[in-house]
């Protein structure tokens, strides 16, 4: 899925023009990235939280030539799913009890 | 933000377009997406970032309380990757703004 199909949706479901299905998806992240920029978090309730996080400078080490790099300070954004989402995402997963599987672990009991 | 702030500023942006209307626009929007999560479905939005859902595989857990073995199933998982445009503008955030919205967090 790709932001175009997400305009045909507007289009069929809203009943916008294309162009205005267009520009109102465009609106709705352009505002959600401009929040985020700004550091403050945003919260869609039954999707999910967008958060940006502070991380602090470490040390690190170019895997391929074993060199130590610094790596500065940073922002990054973290995506934490709801519960809602998460549930919506495993409704037709089967519920696969497997009590022999506890057995191997050999505490049980 | 919550789902209502955002909707009010995508109606601040689009001021001939009803505010119910943008709700609506929000919601389909979330809606489409969650339902293109669960046929499985990438998600790519250019210059934000992609959903995807990954498969965490079946495991024995245990209650960290009394300690006992727990089977947890196997079960889906969305995941988002940020996209180049918005990690780099979330980058030049000044510091001090982000920790503050992140004590925000702690009291919310």
């Amino acid at each position: 899925m790709t932001k175009a199909d997400i305009v045909e949706q507007i289009y069929e479901q809203v009943g916008f023009s294309k162009k205005e299905s267009a520009e109102l998806v465009e609106k709705v992240f352009d505002a959600i990235k401009d929040t985020l920029a700004m550091g403050e978090k945003v919260k869609i309730s039954g999707f999910g939280n967008f958060v940006v996080r502070c991380k602090n400078s470490r040390k690190g080490r170019n895997p391929q030539t074993g060199e130590e790099i610094l790596l500065e300070a940073r922002r990054v954004l973290t995506f934490k799913p709801s519960l809602v989402l998460k549930n919506i995402l495993n409704e037709d997963m089967p519920e696969t009890d497997a009590p022999t599987a506890q057995v191997s672990i050999g505490t049980a009991e | 933000m919550t789902k209502s702030g955002l909707i009010e500023a995508v109606a601040d942006r689009t001021p001939h377009i009803s505010k119910k209307d943008t709700e609506i626009v929000v919601n389909t929007i979330f809606e489409s997406m969650a339902e293109a999560l669960r046929g499985g479905h990438r998600i790519e939005i250019r210059g934000f970032g992609s959903f995807q859902v990954k498969i965490r595989e079946a495991r024995e857990g245990r209650n960290p309380k009394t300690g006992e073995p727990v089977h947890i199933s196997a079960k889906r998982t969305p995941f988002f990757k940020v996209g180049k445009e918005l990690k780099e503008m979330v980058d030049r955030v000044p510091l001090e703004a982000v920790e503050d919205s992140n004590l925000g967090d702690v009291s919310s």
